[in-house]
């Protein structure tokens, strides 16, 4: 017993005698202290699918463009500038001639034709090609039907001129490529250490890492931290003020949000539920609630007897009164949703409209047929283990219970299991949400086209999908505008999902950091980023 | 007793492919494979990596493709990590969770023998019940409520003691390892205090204090033998859980332990690793079974099997 | 001493004297009552969320206060109780069956019945228990019965050895030895010695185990493979009031306090039971 009193009076002392936080630290040495969610999958930028893996790309690799942290659009990124053919299918980018690799390499066009190969190479198994098969040939490339990678639509005109051709005239393709599936990778690198599909290949590790961005892979902890250093081969290295990032992975939120105040993190992943409503009245200098392009809905299933008919769907929809859940159960400044596509996206307002109103959602039900006599059967809430869904499933339980007379199940799944019963249909109203890949309203409309992976309701109307093709191959963006949303209305008008609300990005960020400024799908250069303290 | 030793390490054989095996063919029966993701993937897209990890094959291909690397110590790549195999990333995480675990080991022995010995000493009185009401908190009180709130008291109100990591900033090895020690302390002070109060009570020991030796020879030489069996038999599941369970104070204190591996691996479907880390464990329970086994013989030549 | 009573009616004697032990047994026993009446008892459903209130310290309308949705915590603690001591008791009940007597089994045949009854246990012990439970869930589906008893086939084995490690002690004590050498059967070996001297242990570790159950109910919904909202026990009700623990700190202090409370009972009532059953305790 007597030890043990020493032993801990001694490691009292010298948990003591150092007193300066990782936050104190890193503003003397500009290193950047990030809470990154989760142990990211891989640092491949063709073979990872999450957003924990984006924050860490963002600061390896740089694509023909970067994110813009102070406007709309895309700023010039490995591309110092392009030209757009007037049919809107002829890409032509001027790559910067001092674009270097980070050991040195001389960037060039070929570098991306051969990485776009890459992640259209089957076997590789990436599940983000699609973001490429815009590009002629691309989708038959990818799934054999043809096996001559030069009649897919990227061609190296000369070193540093880079030609895409396209289907159609795509008015998002710019801003496609700020996703990093359309990034470079160094191919003497990947071949050294495998083959062109291998997934397995070790070029990832810290020492055989190559890639173009602001920054290079110094070390990884698994489960632990990453450490990316400045990359002094960047071509914009001069801008770069930092010096170091540590990404840890924080997978538990009330951890972070402890890592945070006790000075350990700089900015974290996301904030705590029940903390928002306090750091909000408090006037918390350090909490950040930024507009993001993302919509949390539920989806219904189709297929199902009871969910087949529209008046139930629709019933089931104006009985929600959304006002009260983004007031009352999410507490974080989100925003109420009347349409799929989050308003402002990129310009795009879309003039759909859902009331709250259970006098009308009950007389459709009673129009579907259900009344006292015939009463409408206990359905069924699918989501995944959350406490977020869990108090949004719990709300809208009550809403549904107290406005529409109906019993409603809640029924929480591990994220696997949710994830194959909403693939195979096994599910009546599933939770779901899309954040999306790029700015245009093209990325939420087209996930309701039949036959798309990520439909899941079993939804299928000709005129909507005709509607989006229609707006795809035109560059008049007022027309397309009208033509999505003419679509938004057919969507709505059917619900095959019932918009919630508008997500909004809510984490804390230290006082200490500049030039993180809020950006729609949560994109932030670290080159504009850096550490002072006022 | 070395016979018993290796007849018990030669019968660990057949235990873990056993738990291998059932292991193999649990895991596949869970819903949900390791590729699903939010993003749906196309079927052709699914098709390539089951083929390059081998999930086309029959489940019987799969089976003795995969035991027959496991007995060439080839426990395969991670399926949820490209490019990271299971033994490099149980490398990684086995000297974090065996030092969590030895220093939570250390304080629940250092605390929960003492304090139960106390106790059954001083039966009925002040020091048996104040002891043991500790004790009693440290079984109620959970670790995910042990651990935020030392946190809150030490990390956050007093600024005395890192709120998370392990070995990244000085310090920060003492809470977790409280967190984690307390709970086992509690019960070790419990079945030390039974089996001292067991043990007290039996004629060797009046016969012992009636020769005249002093209390803490009775004790100590005597007493202490017998009445720590219970402790040692209830060690070896203790550590074996502990390497387990270490999941929610890796969790609480972001600590890169091999129980948060095991865990997130079985949430991921990550099928290789969930394999690689049952069987590691296994073989660390079936250890430590078997030296708090003999450690309990030793301590006791009686209970030794006649046959 | 007086030797003509049977264990059980001395036991009972014993146990009745035990002030702690009588204490303990009320303040279960108006517990179960309270669970058992809850739905008549209790002032409002454990499921109403009153939404515009949100979470609310104690007042006259919610005596113990409201959680983030509104809902009475008085309600939930009361419905609470069903789950937990249904939990504690069943899986606790279950686990001591299968394992006492698969410990008592292979303790006392010995030799190769034994070796393998062990064996079997340790392959037990090393399956995946998250991979069973979820495997378990999803076939059967959320039936709280079935966590119960999958609850209870988990801890069965750390009883199992406890069990077994107490027998081969008393097997191979010399009173034991005696008795065999008298030709005493098997049976009567094992009422009038065996069992006696191992209830002790049993009653102790049964009282430990209540609360380990407890606590890997409210572990297992935390990883989201218990009990379903909108119910919830203890255990899940007190990782809520983890979260909340500096905003809403009644959130966690009352059923914190109910917890400890129940334990601290059934843990004075497992005393006195082991205390009563043992032979060789003298009263003092």
């Amino acid at each position: 017993m007597k030890h043990l009193i020493t032993l801990f009076t001694i490691a009292f002392l010298i948990g003591c005698s150092s007193s300066t936080s990782p936050v104190d630290d890193g503003l003397e040495n500009q290193i950047f202290h990030f809470g990154n969610g989760s142990e990211p999958q891989g640092i491949d930028p063709h073979i990872v699918t999450g957003v924990p893996e984006h924050h860490i790309l963002i600061s390896l690799c740089e694509g023909l463009t970067i994110p813009n942290a102070f406007g709309d659009g895309n700023l010039p990124g490995a591309a110092e500038s392009w030209q757009i053919s007037d049919d809107g299918k002829e890409y032509i980018f001027n790559l910067r001639q001092n674009g270097k690799w980070s050991n040195g390499d001389e960037l060039t066009a070929a570098d991306f034709v051969w990485s776009w190969k890459r992640i259209l190479t089957a076997s590789l198994g990436s599940q983000y090609p699609d973001m490429l098969y815009y590009l002629v040939g691309a989708s038959e490339y990818h799934t054999g039907l043809i096996d001559d990678f030069n009649k897919v639509g990227v061609k190296a005109i000369d070193k540093y001129t880079l030609k895409v051709t396209l289907k159609a005239p795509t008015p998002f393709f710019i801003g496609m490529l700020s996703h990093y599936s359309t990034w470079p990778v160094h191919k003497d690198t990947v071949l050294k250490h495998g083959s062109i599909d291998d997934r397995n290949g070790e070029w990832t590790r810290p020492g055989n890492f190559v890639c173009n961005g602001a920054f290079n892979l110094k070390s990884w902890e698994l489960n632990n931290r990453i450490v990316v250093e400045k990359n002094p081969n960047y071509w914009d290295s001069s801008s770069v003020r930092l010096n170091q990032i540590h990404y840890y992975p924080v997978s538990n939120v009330m951890t972070e949000d402890r890592m945070f105040r006790a000075g350990q993190l700089h900015v974290t992943s996301t904030l705590p539920s029940q903390k928002c409503p306090v750091y909000i009245e408090e006037n918390n200098p350090d909490l950040r609630i930024d507009p993001y392009m993302g919509t949390y809905f539920y989806r219904l299933n189709t297929n199902n007897p009871v969910l087949k008919d529209v008046r139930v769907r629709k019933a089931l929809a104006y009985a929600i009164d959304r006002k009260l859940l983004v007031e009352k159960v999410t507490k974080c400044g989100q925003i109420p949703a009347y349409s799929f596509t989050p308003p402002g996206s990129n310009g795009y307002q879309p003039d759909t409209s859902i009331p709250f109103d259970p006098d009308l959602a009950k007389e459709l039900l009673n129009d579907a047929g259900y009344s006292e006599e015939n009463s409408f059967p206990k359905l069924e809430i699918l989501f995944n283990t959350n406490e977020d869904h869990r108090k949004v499933a719990l709300a809208i339980q009550q809403m549904w219970q107290q406005n529409l007379g109906i019993t409603v199940e809640l029924v929480n799944q591990d994220w696997k299991v949710y994830l194959s019963r909403e693939m195979v249909g096994d599910f009546q109203v599933s939770r779901a949400g899309w954040i999306g890949d790029y700015e245009d309203p093209n990325t939420f409309l087209d996930l309701m086209r039949p036959n798309r992976g990520n439909n899941k309701t079993g939804w299928e109307n000709a005129d909507y999908d005709s509607l989006l093709a229609k707006a795809n191959s035109t560059n008049n963006q007022g027309e397309r505008y009208r033509l999505l949303n003419e679509a938004e209305n057919i969507l709505i008008d059917n619900m095959p999902i019932i918009p919630l609300y508008t997500y909004v990005r809510n984490y804390q960020l230290s006082s200490d950091v500049k030039g993180y400024n809020p950006h729609i799908l949560d994109h932030h250069h670290p080159k504009f980023i850096y550490l002072e303290r006022d | 007793m070395i016979s018993i030793f290796i007849k018990r390490l030669l019968l660990a054989i057949p235990v873990l492919l056993a738990v291998a095996s059932l292991t193999f063919f649990l895991v596949k029966l869970a819903p949900g494979g390791p590729f699903d993701a939010d993003k749906a993937v196309s079927p052709q897209v699914l098709k390539n990596l089951n083929e390059a990890y081998n999930l086309n094959a029959s489940e019987w291909e799969q089976y003795v493709a995969y035991m027959s690397g496991i007995l060439q110590g080839d426990f395969g790549p991670s399926f949820r990590f490209p490019g990271r195999s299971v033994s490099e990333m149980i490398a990684t995480g086995l000297p974090v969770t065996f030092e969590l675990a030895f220093y939570a080991i250390l304080i629940a022995l250092l605390i929960g023998v003492s304090s139960g010995v106390l106790a059954a000493l001083k039966r009925n009185t002040y020091l048996d019940f104040i002891p043991m009401a500790i004790a009693m908190i440290g079984i109620c009180v959970p670790t995910f409520l042990m651990g935020p709130l030392l946190v809150l008291i030490f990390g956050i109100n007093l600024e005395i003691l890192p709120v998370s990591g392990w070995g990244q900033l000085p310090g920060d090895k003492i809470l977790p390892s409280i967190t984690l020690g307390f709970a086992y302390a509690a019960y070790i002070a419990r079945l030390s205090r039974g089996g001292m109060l067991e043990v007290l009570n039996q004629d060797f020991i009046r016969t012992a204090r009636a020769k005249g030796l002093t209390e803490k020879n009775v004790v100590i030489k005597h007493a202490m033998q017998g009445g720590l069996i219970p402790v040692v038999s209830f060690l070896g599941p203790a550590i074996a859980g502990l390497l387990a369970g270490s999941f929610v104070v890796e969790t609480i204190f972001q600590i890169p332990g091999l129980g948060r591996f095991y865990v997130e691996a079985a949430f991921n479907r990550d099928y290789t690793m969930i394999l690689g880390t049952t069987i590691f464990f296994s073989a660390m329970i079936v250890f430590f079974n078997l030296l708090s086994d003999l450690a309990a013989m030793w301590l006791n030549p009686r209970s030794r099997d006649n046959s | 001493m007086s030797k003509s009573s049977t264990l059980w009616s001395d036991a009972i004697y014993r146990l009745t004297r035990n002030k702690a032990a009588m204490f303990g047994a009320i303040i279960l026993f108006i517990l179960i009552l309270c669970a058992a009446l809850a739905p008549w008892i209790a002032p409002y459903s454990y499921s109403f969320q009153d939404l515009e209130l949100g979470a609310s310290p104690p007042s006259a309308a919610h005596i113990l206060g409201t959680d983030v949705l509104g809902r009475d915590l008085l309600s939930r603690i009361l419905y609470g109780a069903r789950i937990s001591l249904l939990v504690g008791f069943v899986a606790t009940g279950v686990a001591l069956v299968i394992g006492v007597s698969w410990g008592i089994i292979a303790g006392y045949a010995g030799g190769k019945v034994d070796s393998v009854m062990m064996r079997i246990v340790d392959v037990l012990y090393g399956l995946p228990f998250i991979i069973f439970i979820i495997l378990l869930m999803v076939i059967f589906g959320r039936n709280i019965w079935l966590l119960f008893g999958a609850i209870g086939a988990v801890e069965w084995l750390t009883m199992a050895r406890i069990v077994r490690g107490q027998v081969l002690t008393i097997k191979n004590q010399e009173y034991v030895l005696a008795a065999q050498a008298m030709g005493v059967t098997n049976i009567q070996m094992f009422r009038k010695h065996i069992f006696p001297n191992i209830l002790g242990p049993i009653a102790v570790y049964a009282t430990l185990t209540i609360p380990q159950v407890m606590l890997l109910e409210a572990f297992l919904s935390f990883l989201g493979l218990g009990i379903q909202p909108p119910m919830s026990s203890w255990g899940t009700l007190i990782r809520y009031g983890v979260e909340s623990m500096e905003e809403y700190s009644w959130l966690l202090i009352y059923p914190g306090l109910t917890f400890t409370i129940t334990l601290f009972a059934l843990n004075f009532f497992g005393d006195g039971l082991r205390d009563a059953l043992d032979p060789k305790i003298s009263s003092d």
